[in-house]
């Protein structure tokens, strides 16, 4: 095991993965010459040289259109965007290009290209720079939205994502580009669509993903679980989609109780589905209603009373769990 | 490269032929050196080619009034020597073809089976992409055909993308990417440009100018109205192209394709054009934004007519050559027909598949 940074195991996984098979390339704003705008790819450039480390223009749907065309024709591209918020002008590429083109061609051409870069509110960068896009992208057939919470799985997620036949995003976060964890040694993946059980428990089930599981319920946990004498489960999905079910609803079967915590605005957004499921597939195994945590319905403001007002905290997930222990 | 004689090459601002009710007819004066001292068998190929995608459309257009055909139908009738000059003219088979909606004609143009591009039409499993693309979405891998675009200029970038491959892999080989003139507004079009200008990418970018998008005329949608010089701001070369004639597509897209295998420098041609039907189906071929008068005046530039006159002056084809041409093609698109009426509608479990590809890039 070694303890490594969040941008040091991505880097890993993208320097191996270059070394596996000479039709991966990375292009973005940033990564080559610069070492990266969060220096994920440190290194690169002069370990791989300019043909497979890409400098490009600020053009969001230029390369993103290349990374499609040329995933068309079998490379497998790597396209960082600098915060998936400037994925919003390459839309068009990922979802009707990219995501349809399988499908629209009838099998004639796959794109396996991983769309990556950090999502989700950093601190005080405002509206258009703070967005959760998960629920936006995860709504789209054809894409696969992946969301690791750990060094560990981010390195064996975005390895999976890169060998993958199939449009990936995969969405990082920002501040947790410094995050240190362990990674295990030699070679290793982790499949897409599998779930992970962070911490047992019995009393309530807690679903979150990300950077919100990472800095904000972990946290949380430690401090309710002492403070209300409960024992509570949680559950990363690693994935939003394909959204790992089976590990959701087995959990609710023990715990009988569900909140899910999550950065998005919260209509339509990924808990919403995750509550239609369970309340699908195991409605008689609930003692509450499903609770949901999210960002206030809200544009994200700058001020940073406001922000941390808009975002998950412990405030909410506190009241949260009281509410389907019925604790209130 | 060498302005040939008789072709308009615009250097200074000319107002263009053919945009309004003033419009003259594109010039139909053949290129200097006649045919080229290209070999009768190719010269025929050609004109059976631009006489097949006509008559193709003119089966589409009848099928589409039968209610056989749904959806949106974009018909190339009067653009046919761009596809076949470009296409089956002066790219190779292993070369790749990138296209918007209006893609019937540059499909047949590729090698794609007509009978397929029917039956898709016709929505049946049989159909280039088993009844899930329909007319705008033709693709054919075996064809090195990569679709069919129905978002104005998204495909522009991936064009540029597939040149990316080319040269990461080293290959001499050209994308073409086709586009109408109202593609030239928008944001993609710059962006895949100035990638392609910036990188030095194997692609020849195709306007095929035919003066309307949909119902507005380019010079109320482009500050710029002479289009070809849209290149000028991405360090990309660019020239202007009689699209009635098919020797002139020929020569200028031969020209740019040697040059892009040579040294991968990337072209913008832009085709003067002219579609005889209306938009789409739903497009009457004459009405507020085009007159009947100016339809009829362009008309006089048949393509195909042209070819044929040509052809014929220079003692290579007979009246007889013409009549077993139409009977050969008249019976290639019936075949069409009988082919796509009697294939199947695709599964139903059909709906559920190449949504995700299970199989990993081991």
């Amino acid at each position: 095991m070694a303890i490594v940074s969040l941008r040091e195991a991505l880097n890993q996984a993208i320097d191996e993965e270059m070394a596996r098979d000479e039709r991966v390339y990375l292009m973005g704003e940033e990564v080559a010459n610069y070492q990266g705008a969060y220096k994920v790819s440190q290194g690169l450039l002069q370990k791989w040289g300019p043909k497979r480390i890409l400098d490009t223009p600020i053009a969001e749907a230029g390369f993103a259109g290349i990374g499609v065309g040329s995933a068309m024709l079998g490379l497998r591209p790597i396209v960082e965007f600098m915060t998936w918020n400037f994925s919003l002008v390459a839309y068009d590429q990922i979802v009707n290009n990219a995501a349809k083109m399988l499908s629209m061609s009838g099998g004639n051409f796959s794109v396996p290209i991983v769309f990556r870069g950090p999502g989700g509110a950093a601190h005080g960068l405002g509206a258009t720079h703070s967005q959760a896009l998960e629920s936006i992208y995860s709504h789209i057939p054809g894409l696969k939205v992946i969301m690791p919470s750990t060094c560990k799985d981010a390195k064996g997620l975005l390895k999976s994502a890169i060998r993958d036949d199939n449009p990936i995003v995969f969405i990082e976060s920002e501040v947790m580009y410094g995050d240190k964890g362990e990674i295990p040694d030699g070679e290793y993946t982790i499949p897409i669509g599998v779930g992970e059980v962070k911490k047992e428990g019995k009393d309530v089930t807690l679903v979150s993903w990300s950077k919100t599981l990472a800095h904000v319920v972990l946290k949380a946990v430690d401090v309710l679980q002492e403070e209300l004498n409960i024992s509570i489960e949680v559950i990363d999905p690693r994935t939003i989609r394909p959204m790992d079910y089976d590990i959701i609803v087995s959990s609710v079967k023990k715990t009988n109780r569900l909140v899910i915590v999550e950065e998005g605005w919260p209509f339509a957004g990924v808990g919403a589905q995750i509550s239609h499921e369970v309340a699908s597939r195991a409605f008689d195994e609930l003692d509450a209603p499903v609770e949901r945590v999210t960002q206030e319905d809200v544009p994200l403001p700058y001020a940073h009373g406001l922000e941390v007002r808009s975002l998950p905290n412990l405030d909410k997930i506190r009241a949260a769990v009281k509410k389907v222990l019925y604790l209130d | 490269m060498v302005a040939v004689e008789g072709i308009p090459h615009r250097q200074t601002d000319v107002k263009k032929s053919g945009m309004n009710s003033t419009a003259t007819a594109i010039p139909l004066k053949q290129s200097n050196s006649r045919l080229l001292g290209l070999p009768r068998e190719t010269l025929l190929s050609w004109y059976e080619d631009m006489l097949l995608v006509r008559r193709f459309e003119e089966k589409c257009a009848q099928l589409y009034g039968m209610g056989m055909i749904m959806g949106f139908c974009h018909l190339y009738n009067g653009q046919e020597a761009v596809s076949t000059g470009a296409i089956k003219g002066a790219i190779n088979p292993d070369d790749y073809v990138i296209t918007a909606y209006r893609d019937h004609g540059q499909a047949i143009s590729k090698g794609v089976n007509p009978k397929a591009i029917l039956a898709e039409l016709l929505g049946k499993y049989t159909g280039t992409t088993k009844g899930k693309g329909g007319s705008m979405h033709i693709f054919d891998r075996a064809a090195n055909f990569l679709g069919g675009h129905a978002i104005v200029g998204g495909h522009i970038p991936i064009a540029a993308g597939v040149a990316f491959a080319i040269k990461y892999r080293g290959e001499k080989k050209v994308c073409l990417c086709f586009m109408g003139d109202g593609a030239t507004n928008i944001g993609a079009f710059h962006e895949g440009l100035n990638l392609a200008g910036l990188w030095k990418l194997p692609v020849i970018y195709i306007i095929e100018n035919n003066k309307y998008g949909m119902g507005t005329a380019v010079e109320r949608a482009s500050a710029v109205e002479e289009l070809y010089k849209k290149a000028y701001a991405y360090n990309i070369r660019s020239e202007v192209v009689n699209g009635m004639d098919v020797l002139d597509v020929y020569q200028k897209v031969k020209a740019a394709a040697d040059r892009a295998r040579e040294t991968y420098e990337p072209t913008l041609l832009e085709v003067e054009t002219y579609r005889f039907r209306g938009h789409s189906m739903s497009d009457p071929v004459s009405g507020h934004y085009r007159s009947k008068e100016e339809v009829e005046r362009l008309k006089q530039s048949d393509p195909i007519i042209h070819l044929a006159e040509t052809l014929k002056e220079e003692g290579m084809i007979s009246d007889q050559y013409l009549d077993e041409a139409e009977e050969r093609i008249k019976k290639i698109v019936q075949e069409c027909v009988e082919f796509a009426e009697n294939s199947p509608e695709p599964p139903i479990d059909e709906l559920w598949k190449d949504v995700y590809i299970e199989r990993t890039g081991e």
